[in-house]
This record gives C-alpha cells, sequence and structure tokens, in this order.
C-alpha cells in the first residue's frame, strides 16, 4: 500500500533547553506550508532538566483532502522509523541512536557541546564521558550526520540552541520548505526576533556548508621574549633536562616562579635535577623519562600548595579582574562588583604566620578558640572594593615571608619524604616509582577537602610495604589512587586497603 | 499564577460553529465541556491533566459568562465529591485529575457518587499515567471504574474523537444514571491536532437554581435500605441502559477490513499507534485503511457483549491490544466468547508484554507474533524496518556512554539548599531516616543529595515516619511540601503527630506553589490571586493544630538552615518539631521577573543582576561543592592549567543569582573559589564616581604589582 508518508521528526533535548520551541516551530512551519501537523511530548520531564523527547508528524493536507479522509498519525517516534533526529547535546544525540531512533534513513542534526550530567560532575576526580564514542557511533548510524557546537554559535547570536537547530534543519534542505518559511514562521512568533533570526542564520550557514565543527584547545604560544632571569632557568631547563620533559617542566617551572620567586624555582630544579639522575640510571631515555616528566609536573603541584598568600594574589591580580567581567559575561565598561566568599579558619592564618607563632597557636587550645572568635563565620569580601581590595593585596604582598612560614615548613618536609620514597623506588620498580609521583594527585583543595585527601595520601603511603609485596605493585598503588577518588567517606579506600591486607602476600 | 500561561490559547474556546480549532488534546477537552453545556468542573492538578486545571484557571471570564463554577478542588477526594451535585439535579458536572494515584485518594467519593447513581451528566477525566514520566505504572484506572461501577471511555487520540467522546460521555452517563470515566494517556493529553467546533452552550438548569430551588430524593442516600436498592439498580437497570446507549450510538467502532478469519481488538487509546505498527508491517495506509478487522473499544468498560459476539463470530483467532495488567478485557472477552460457546482464541499478553508501555515498537512485535502464528501469508510483503547499522559493541558502547538523566531540582531551586543542609548535618549528628512525600523535594532521593527513605504518597510524608514514635538516640525527619501539606497533610501529618505525641521532625518546603504540578497557586501563596484566596500562612495552620516547636527559614540561608535542622534534631524539647523552609520556587519566580527586569533595563532603569562564578585558578577540581548543591548551572569545564588533571567547577550562563553555591561554600568551609557578580545595568551618577575612583586606585597597585613581576615574566602574560 504505497502512499503519502508523513515525515517524522524526533526532537531529543534536556528540560529547560527549548526543544519544545524547536517542535512548536516545526508545527507552524509545516502548517503554512500546507502540512497537517501533530505534535506530543511529555512535559513534566521536559520542564525540570531531564532528557526528553518531542515528536513531530508532517502530513501533506493535499493528500488528505484528494482522500477525503484524516490521516491516522503516530504519538511517538517508532525505532526505525524516524527521518529526522535533532539533538540539543550530544549525549541526547546518544540516547536517540540507543533508542533506535537514527538508521541510515535519518538525518541526524546535534549539537556537539556537552551538558554535563550529574553523575559526571560529581565525580571527585574526572567523570566526564568521552562524547568521541557518540560521534562515531552517529557517523556510522546515520544517513546524514551534522553536528557542530550549537550552544556556542547561540550564544554568540545571543540567542537560545533552538534557533540555531531551526536554521540547521532548514540549511540541512531535508524538508521540501524555502528558507523563507522557516524564517517567517520565527517572525511570526514576534518573540527576540532579530536575535532568533541571528542564530537561525549561523545554523543554517553550518548545515549547508556540513561543516562538523568541533571545539579544538590549542595550547598558547610563547609571544614576547622571557625575563633575562627567566632565561637563565630555561637555559638550565634546555642544558639539564631531555627534550621529552621540556613541556611539563615549563608549565611547572612558570608555576613555582609564580608561586614565589627564581630561588624557589631553581630549588624545584634542584629537586628534580636529583630525581633525573635517578632516572637516567634506571635507564628512563628508553623509557620517554616519565618518571623525571610526572615527578616534575606533580612537585611543581605540591611547591605550589595553595595557601592564603596565593589565594589573595591570584584574586587581586588585574589579569583575573578581565577574567570574571568575560566569565559574567559583561558588557564593554558595565560596572561589576565583586563579593568572594571567604572562611579563612585558624588553620589558614597559622599557616601563613611565622612558623614558631603558628605552631604554638595551633597547640593551644586557648589562642586557638580567640583566634577563631576572632575569625568569626565565613565572609564576603568584596575585592571591586577598597575595604576589600587592599586586606587581600596586603596578604598577597606576604609572599616576601612564605618561607618562614608554619605550612611552608610542613609542606617542604612532606615533600622531601614523598621524593626520597620516589627515588628509592624507581631502581627496583619504575613504574611504581611514577605511581607513587603521581599519587601526589590526590592532595587538593582547602580545609575539610584538603584535609581529607592528605589523610589518604598518607595512608596509601603506610601501606607502601605491603603495595610493594604485590606483583603488580603499581597496579596495586594506581587501584589504591583510584579508590581513594571515588567516595567522600573513604568507603572504597576501606575496601581497598582491607582487600589488600587480606592478601597473604601481605601476611609474609 | 501557573507555570504556564494559557491567556492567548483560551481564545479558542470561544471558536463556535464550523471554526477549526488548534490546539493541544488538553485545550480541546475543556472546549468539549463548555461545548456540552456542563454546570461546574472541579480538580486536582497533575500530570497529565494539569494544563487543564491551568486553561480553565486562565478561561474564568468564558466561564462565568457560561454560568460554569470552576473549582481547584483541595484534593482529588474534594474533587469527586463535587460529582453530588449531580446527584438530586440536571446538572452536568466534570472533575479531572492524575490517575491512579488520583483516583486512589477520590475513591471514597467515588463509592458513594456511583452508589447514588447520577441524574446530570458526570464525568470524571482522568490522566492515564502510565509510561514514560509516570509514578504508579503498574496501576489501572480500569480497576476502579470495574470496582464502582463507573463506565470507562478510551477514545481515540486524535482530537475529533477525544471531543465527542466527552459530549457522549455525558449523555451515556445521563442515559445510565452513572458517573462515566474518560480515560486520556498522556501523549494524548499533549497531543497538538485540529477539530472542527461546536457552539459553546449555556446550561439549561444552572447551579443557582438548585440552590434556590433544593429538592431531594431519599432513595439517592447511600444509608440502607437506600444502598441496597443501589446495588441491584446497578446490575438490572444501569448497566443494561449503558449498553444500549453504547450500541444504539455506536461508541465502539468496526475499523478496517471485513473478510478474513483473524482480527484485533484494540483499546481506543492505543488506534494510532496500531495502525502505525501496521503501516510498518505493510498492512495499512496513511489513512488507517487495512484488510485486517479491527474492533476499536473507545469504551472499555463494560464491553458489550453482541458486539464481542460478532466480531468473533467468523474468527479462529483476535489479538488483544490492551496495556497495562491484570488483563481485564482479556479475561472478559474469554468468558463472553465461552458463555457463548464461541472457540476464538483470545491472543493477549501471550504475544505482547505483560508490563510496560505498549509502542509503536512493542505492538509491531506483537503483531509480528499474532500473525506469525495466525495468517503467515500477511507478512509476506512486510517491509523489514531499517534497522541501526551499528553492531552489538558499538550498541553496547553508546549505551554505557550516555549517562543517566533523569528529571532533578531546576536552577537555583530553594529546595536544593535544604538538602545541602542536610547533608551537612548529617555530617554532624550522623545519619538519619528521612521520610520523603511527592513533589520536586523528592528529587532528593537522587545524586548528589541521596536523601530519602520512602514516599507513601501526596502529603503523607510525615504518617510515613510515624510508626517511628519510639526511644531512640536519633530523631527521624520527614519532609512535605506545601502542595501536599494543604492536600492533606496538615491533618494526615502534622494532626497525627500531634495527637499521637510524635518527638521527631517535619520540614515543610514551603515554595509559594503546587510547584511539581506546574506552579499552580494553593492557600498559602504569596501572589495575590483574584478568583483565590491566597496568602494563608502554613506556620498559622501547624500552631492551629497544636505544634509549639516551630520554626521559619529561609531555605537561600544554608548557614541557617543547617543550624534550624540541627538544633531540631537535638532539642531536648519534647512533641513534634516542624520547620517552615521558605523561599519562592524559582521556575514561577524567573518566569514573572525576568520580564520586568528586561523592561526596567530596556527602560534606563538602575538594575543590578546577581550572578555566581568560580575562579578557575584556586579551583583545584574536587567538586564538593557540586556534591553538596547539584544545581544545574554549577558544572565542570576543562581545567585550564596543563598541570592539574581534574576539569574545574565553572557557573554557566543559565545561573539566576540565588546565592547556594556560595552559600554553600560557606556552611561546608569548602574553598574560596567562589564569588558573586553584581553588574549593573544603567548606574547612576553615584555608582560611575565611586568605580571611577576605585578602578583608578585598584588599577594603579595591579599595575604596580604587575611591574615587579614583570622579572618573572615567561614571556607570556601570566
Amino acid at each position: 500500500m504505497s502512499d503519502a508518508r508523513s515525515i517524522k521528526i524526533a526532537v531529543t533535548a534536556l528540560g529547560g533547553q527549548g526543544g519544545g520551541v524547536v517542535a512548536d516551530w516545526i508545527v507552524k512551519l509545516g502548517e503554512r506550508c500546507g502540512y497537517i501537523a501533530q505534535a506530543t511530548s511529555v512535559p513534566g520531564v521536559a520542564q525540570r532538566t531531564g532528557a526528553t523527547v518531542y515528536y513531530v508528524e508532517l502530513f501533506p493536507a493535499h493528500a488528505a483532502k484528494e482522500k477525503g479522509k484524516a490521516p491516522v498519525l503516530a504519538l511517538m517516534p517508532v525505532p526505525g522509523d524516524v527521518d529526522i533526529v535533532i539533538a540539543a547535546e550530544l549525549m541526547e544525540a546518544g540516547r536517540a541512536i540507543m533508542r533506535g531512533f537514527v538508521t541510515e534513513k535519518t538525518i541526524l542534526i546535534a549539537s556537539s557541546h556537552r551538558d554535563y550530567a550529574i553523575a559526571e560532575k560529581i565525580a571527585m576526580s574526572d567523570g566526564r564521558e568521552s562524547g568521541d564514542k557518540v560521534i562515531a557511533a552517529a557517523e556510522k548510524a546515520a544517513g546524514q550526520f551534522i553536528h557542530a557546537d550549537m550552544a556556542v554559535a547561540a550564544m554568540s547570536a545571543g540567542t537560545v540552541i533552538s534557533a540555531v537547530l531551526f536554521g540547521a534543519l532548514a540549511g540541512s534542505g531535508i524538508l521540501p520548505m524555502p528558507r523563507e518559511d522557516f524564517e517567517q514562521t520565527i517572525r511570526d512568533t514576534g518573540r527576540a526576533v532579530e536575535n532568533n533570526l541571528c542564530g537561525f542564520a549561523e545554523g543554517f550557514r553550518i548545515a549547508a556548508a556540513r561543516k562538523s565543527e568541533n571545539p579544538q584547545s590549542t595550547p598558547p604560544v610563547e609571544t614576547a621574549q622571557p625575563s633575562r632571569t627567566v632565561a637563565s632557568l630555561i637555559e638550565r631547563l634546555k642544558r639539564e633536562f631531555p627534550p621529552a620533559t621540556h613541556y611539563i617542566l615549563c608549565e611547572g617551572l612558570k608555576r613555582v616562579v609564580d608561586f614565589q620567586d627564581i630561588r624557589y624555582a631553581e630549588l624545584y630544579f634542584d629537586r628534580l635535577a636529583e630525581i633525573l639522575a635517578t632516572d637516567r640510571a634506571a635507564g628512563g631515555d628508553a623509557r620517554e623519562w616519565r618518571l623525571t616528566e610526572k615527578a616534575g609536573k606533580y612537585l611543581a603541584l605540591w611547591m605550589t600548595y595553595d595557601d592564603a598568600i596565593r589565594v589573595a594574589d591570584l584574586k587581586t591580580r588585574a589579569s583575573r579582574f578581565q577574567r570574571f567581567r568575560d566569565d559574567v559575561r559583561a558588557d564593554d565598561g558595565q560596572i561589576v562588583n565583586l563579593s568572594e566568599y571567604l572562611h579563612p579558619r585558624v588553620e589558614e592564618v597559622c599557616d601563613i604566620l611565622p612558623a614558631w607563632v603558628g605552631r604554638s597557636i595551633l597547640k593551644s587550645d586557648a589562642l586557638r578558640k580567640l583566634l577563631r572568635a576572632l575569625l568569626g563565620e565565613g565572609r564576603r569580601v568584596s575585592t571591586t572594593k577598597m575595604r576589600g581590595f587592599l586586606p587581600l593585596y596586603f596578604l598577597a604582598s606576604l609572599r616576601f615571608m612564605r618561607r618562614i612560614s608554619y605550612r611552608y615548613g610542613v609542606e617542604q618536609q612532606r615533600i622531601i619524604h614523598w621524593l626520597s620514597s620516589v627515588k628509592s623506588e624507581a631502581p627496583q620498580n619504575y613504574a611504581l616509582a611514577c605511581e607513587l609521583a603521581g599519587s601526589q594527585r590526590l592532595i587538593k583543595g582547602y580545609g575539610d577537602t584538603h584535609e581529607r585527601g592528605l589523610a589518604n595520601f598518607n595512608r596509601i603511603m603506610e601501606k607502601l610495604d605491603q603495595i610493594k609485596k604485590e606483583e603488580d605493585a603499581a597496579d596495586a598503588l594506581a587501584g589504591l589512587v583510584e579508590a581513594a577518588l571515588k567516595d567522600e567517606d573513604g568507603i572504597a579506600l576501606n575496601a581497598a586497603l582491607k582487600r589488600l591486607d587480606q592478601k597473604p602476600s601481605a601476611a609474609a | 499564577m501557573a507555570e504556564r500561561s494559557f491567556a492567548k490559547e483560551v481564545k479558542h474556546l470561544r471558536l463556535g460553529e464550523g471554526d477549526v480549532f488548534r490546539g493541544e488534546g488538553i485545550l480541546a477537552v475543556t472546549k468539549a465541556l463548555l461545548q456540552s453545556g456542563v454546570s461546574y468542573v472541579g480538580g486536582y492538578q497533575g500530570a497529565p491533566i494539569s494544563h487543564l486545571m491551568d486553561v480553565l484557571a486562565d478561561a474564568q471570564g468564558i466561564l462565568g459568562e457560561l454560568k460554569v463554577h470552576f473549582e481547584a478542588s483541595a484534593s482529588e477526594a474534594s474533587a469527586a465529591a463535587m460529582l453530588a451535585a449531580s446527584v438530586n439535579y440536571p446538572l452536568r458536572g466534570a472533575v479531572t485529575w492524575k490517575s491512579t494515584v488520583g483516583t486512589n485518594v477520590a475513591s471514597d467519593a467515588l463509592a458513594n457518587v456511583a452508589s447514588s447513581g447520577v441524574k446530570g451528566g458526570a464525568l470524571v477525566i482522568v490522566g492515564e499515567d502510565y509510561g514514560e514520566g509516570s509514578s504508579i505504572m503498574q496501576e489501572r484506572t480500569h480497576a476502579f471504574a470495574m470496582k464502582s461501577q463507573m463506565w470507562l471511555l478510551d477514545p481515540r487520540p486524535n482530537l475529533t474523537s477525544i471531543v465527542d467522546a466527552v459530549e457522549r460521555g455525558f449523555e451515556l452517563s445521563e442515559a445510565s444514571n452513572t458517573p462515566v470515566m474518560l480515560e486520556l494517556r498522556i501523549r494524548a493529553c499533549h497531543v497538538y491536532g485540529s477539530f472542527t467546533a461546536k457552539e459553546n452552550v449555556t446550561p439549561a438548569f444552572t447551579l443557582s437554581d438548585a440552590m434556590e430551588n433544593p429538592t431531594r430524593d431519599y432513595s439517592r442516600v447511600v444509608l440502607p435500605p437506600s444502598n441496597f436498592v443501589h446495588e441491584i439498580e446497578k446490575v438490572e437497570r444501569r448497566w443494561p441502559a449503558a449498553i444500549e446507549y453504547i450500541k444504539t450510538h455506536k461508541l465502539n467502532e468496526f475499523l478496517g477490513g471485513h473478510k478474513g478469519d483473524i482480527g484485533v481488538i484494540v483499546q481506543g487509546g492505543l488506534y494510532n499507534t496500531t495502525i502505525r505498527a501496521l503501516q510498518l508491517l505493510g498492512l495499512a495506509n496513511s489513512f488507517g485503511e487495512t484488510d485486517l478487522p479491527i474492533y476499536c473499544l473507545n469504551v472499555t468498560y463494560p464491553l458489550v457483549d453482541d458486539e464481542v459476539k460478532g466480531f468473533c463470530l467468523d474468527k479462529k483467532a483476535a489479538l488483544v491490544i490492551e496495556e497495562g495488567q491484570p488483563e481485564y478485557i482479556e479475561q472478559s472477552l474469554n468468558m463472553i466468547l465461552r458463555n457463548a460457546d464461541l472457540q476464538t482464541r483470545v491472543i493477549g499478553k501471550e504475544a505482547l508484554p505483560r508490563a510496560g508501555e505498549y509502542t509503536g515498537q512493542v505492538i509491531q512485535e506483537g503483531l509480528r507474533e499474532f500473525l506469525g502464528q495466525h495468517a503467515p501469508a500477511m507478512l509476506n510483503n512486510a517491509a523489514s524496518l531499517a534497522v541501526t547499522n551499528l553492531n552489538k559493541n558499538e550498541r553496547d558502547d553508546v549505551a554505557k556512554t550516555v549517562p543517566q538523566r533523569p528529571a532533578g531540582f531546576c536552577t537555583g531551586c530553594p529546595e536544593r539548599p535544604v538538602f545541602s543542609a542536610m547533608k551537612l548535618v548529617q555530617k554532624d549528628i550522623g545519619k538519619f531516616h528521612v521520610s520523603c512525600d511527592i513533589g520536586c523535594h523528592l528529587f532528593s532521593i537522587l545524586p548528589p543529595f541521596d536523601i530519602g527513605n520512602t514516599t507513601m504518597g501526596y502529603g503523607l510524608g510525615w504518617a510515613g515516619a510515624s510508626a517511628f514514635n519510639a526511644e531512640a538516640r536519633q530523631r527521624t525527619v520527614s519532609v512535605m511540601g506545601d502542595g501536599g501539606f494543604w492536600h492533606n497533610g496538615l491533618t494526615s501529618g502534622v494532626g497525627n503527630a500531634v495527637f499521637n505525641k510524635n518527638d521527631n521532625v517535619l520540614v515543610i518546603v514551603d515554595n509559594g506553589y503546587a510547584a511539581a504540578t506546574g506552579g499552580q497557586d494553593i492557600l498559602s501563596s504569596r501572589a495575590d490571586n483574584k478568583t483565590r484566596n491566597t496568602n494563608n500562612p502554613i506556620a498559622r495552620a501547624v500552631r492551629g493544630m497544636g505544634v509549639t516547636w516551630l520554626k521559619e527559614v529561609n531555605t537561600y540561608n544554608v548557614g541557617e538552615m543547617k543550624s534550624v535542622l540541627k538544633d531540631a534534631m537535638t532539642t531536648a524539647a519534647e512533641g513534634p518539631k516542624v520547620i517552615v523552609a521558605q523561599s519562592e520556587c524559582m521556575l514561577n519566580r524567573e518566569r514573572r521577573e525576568k520580564p520586568i527586569r528586561m523592561k526596567a533595563i530596556a527602560n534606563g532603569k538602575r538594575v543590578v543582576r546577581a550572578r555566581f562564578g568560580v575562579d578557575p585558578d584556586t579551583c583545584t577540581g574536587d567538586h564538593a561543592c557540586i556534591r553538596i548543591s547539584g544545581c544545574p548551572s554549577l558544572t565542570i569545564r576543562d581545567n585550564p592549567d596543563p598541570l592539574r588533571d581534574d576539569p574545574v567547577a565553572w557557573v554557566n550562563n543559565d545561573c539566576v543569582g540565588c546565592g547556594v553555591c556560595g552559600e554553600n561554600a560557606h556552611a561546608a568551609v569548602l574553598c574560596p573559589s567562589f564569588f558573586r557578580a553584581d553588574l549593573i545595568y544603567n548606574p547612576s551618577r553615584l555608582d560611575k564616581l565611586k568605580v571611577g575612583i576605585r578602578s583608578a586606585i585598584i588599577g594603579f597597585l595591579q599595575a604596580r604589582r604587575d611591574k615587579a613581576r614583570e622579572k618573572y615574566s615567561f614571556g607570556v602574560p601570566s
């Protein structure tokens, strides 16, 4: 029974993204171009950030007229029977593929940007799923696959993603309606017409050009000349360290210099030099100097621990003032007042005080109480006003006395201890040494977060002798680090350590 | 004011004879009610019929002209009881709610009105909440129709059929003195389509007529001996009358072909999906024309024996497409046929799944199996459906990659901080049992909060913890929304706790609306509502019930929220402890305020807009902030620092500046990365002056330090 068939369009999106707007526009477009339109959705889900599907069918009105009968249209997409899938986010395109909506008869129009799901966001490290898999699958599954970061396109057009997707639908040329009708549909709504048309045009261009635009992060290019003092450091880098390590070590260098000064950078290199020696002895050049590179990366992070001085410095920089304006998308010249959410605790204050002062305060409950009383609860500091800026500016200037601060001493001790275990491990087990160097990543953040990370790090280090007994010690250590990053309450880590204790090898 | 305004759409309700009506299914139902000369309408909102309530709320003008009384009932029970008006008087009335959850609440009244029987047509429009976005998907309205003997309409999901079902429904109700249920599935409620309208009808006999000339009929009262008579009436008079009406007015349809020894019996609501499945099998065209005989049940209860026998007489097998379980229709079909000694095989759940929504895919597979068994020849020209050309591994890969995305708290939602605070309190005093309720706050059971043990129904949050009224070192917390509170929680929860000397804690989330159902106003809404009495504080009602330990907190103040909750959990004070956590639903607030703000900005008025941000260079990528907030606009992005492994948190541009992320950073002592930015539009002279001076000084100091930093320059601006 071959006869006129309806065009079947599924719009997959997450709630609040405007998938419904696209569906509405398609309905209006169809009706103005001589089609009978039917659309359905499940709004409850749609409203509140859940993944949802809007479904539209367009049936040629003339065919119905000739027949003198109304067509029977479906209320939900049937796998294998969808002509057009419009996905407002990459993973929603993936979901459409999962649900079988995308086949070789389907044209898939998707925004390649990511709206991360809560499961991806709450990870203590990097929980993001890779979009490449979805893109690869889409390339293979769909008859045609048009994708670009339409969120960026929408932002630059000062509109919502719906307009860009609608434009891409027009640009794909899959629907028989001319561009004018698409644009008139937008005009008829009478809402944000100019911006929507602007976004529409961008979408149209993308689809018409069939360009698959993926955001590429390009590494920063060194423009001007480095200062004389820094030049000598870079010299030393090139002279002493193998090229394979230069990129990371140079980044580390920047960080360390930025944190303290040239002398501190020399210390960084002195420590790395010892690591390099061990690395060389352990046949590092056959291993692309993995140990030196890894140690270089994490040593830089550890040496530039986040104390109040550093935070104050970063918060008061001119470059930061420009950055937050961009972040909050302030118009040129618009006044933006800032308040920082700061919560200095006794610990943070003692950290930057001269070692003996800090230590004695931390030792004495009375002084602790007093200081806590002085600090009070968390405070909002307005860095765009003198009252807030000046104290932070002053705080940042304390870097000159950082070397005598309490925290400095503590951190250097920890670093030395950590490096020595790395060095002593390298000769017997290179891989393990690398993992040891990498386990510094557990130590990050402030307050409780920092304490938790450090505690986990120490718990794992205490087990080092047991870990060494494992037949793949490096693997075992990596597993423990991973476990430590699984959950806040240390449930996974406890379990992993328990397993380690129960190993017969540990008993030996 | 509801989440969605139908102010524009309600104009369609004025369309007259022959005009073409275009809109949502729910809107069409409203129009059909007016065309049927309805006198009163009531109901309780809830997907998928919320929009029906919202449309009526926005249509007060027209309703007034037509002398229709619309009531936003306190609960489904109140709505059902409203039908009592049709018992003694020739008044047509309709009530509506989400089924089956709402029908559960309404059952008491339904049993009584079904016993009394009705003089005026009484229609119960239920949104059959089955499949996607449903709450209690394993139950069927069909069971309620059978137990109270109310007729159940399940029309084909196109606007013409739905409107027809409403009009016929009233006639059927009057012809059989029985309330009638009209079942609409979620997609039918929201389907956009068109139908040809009729004139609206003002009821000949109005509510005022009834109130001014009351009549009573002792035999209608549900009390012995009348109710025994009612039972006999039900079987001897009302049932046959209904059957007669259904037959003579051909409410059920014989569609498709008339040849062949097999056929399909389908619930009206599943007709379109069935036709699509047949189309894909090459057995039907776009107009639903097919050789396969189809008996379409637009009335699924009661079944008409003669029609069933007539349809099956010349058939060796019939496929019953009936969604949900138990398979009541399949059972009665078997009974009818076996009693008539007809040997037609009735194939239902043996070809179709017992559980789950009947999608095009599912029905197609069922048809394939049925036809394969009983008419394999028909499958010869079955077009094989295009399938994905991904192999299993590739499909699994995608499935593994694509993250779950359930509905959750909106950006800036005032309920989120309540649960952030709960998480923080649990860190201090240990875990406690949490009894949840129905409403947006139930999203607390999902990550990142993972809070909540059970939910026993709308407004039953505290009752759900009433057993835990024993000596223990830890108290329990119950959660209730303002919607649930007024629905029944005031009595079933608060009253119950006071009377039984409960020593535990209740948190009432007071966001000013029945938010989960679409932001409808309720007694405690702060909005002034011309047609409703609002601004009745929850706290007053709770005190009135006899609660003495009561605190009101602004939810956005996480610190205070935390300390009040901790206090409630640890105080020596005995007796029920109630916390009213207040802040307006952000979804509704933004909907109201954003346009005003935009207008003000456009008109050159000074406007300050707050939004939040995170400094990428102080953020270390632990995401603790996200774990205690979970705001959609608080997300992650690549770490700009090549040395750091983990993505940094950042606040995207959807941020509405509610401040919870900052408050959390404080309350949990997280990190110094959060900042609030106040963007000033159309600044005053004073603003400009101040900023001029400040940025001069600050700029100078910054330049000074940048200069000093030059000796550390790598050539790239650091």
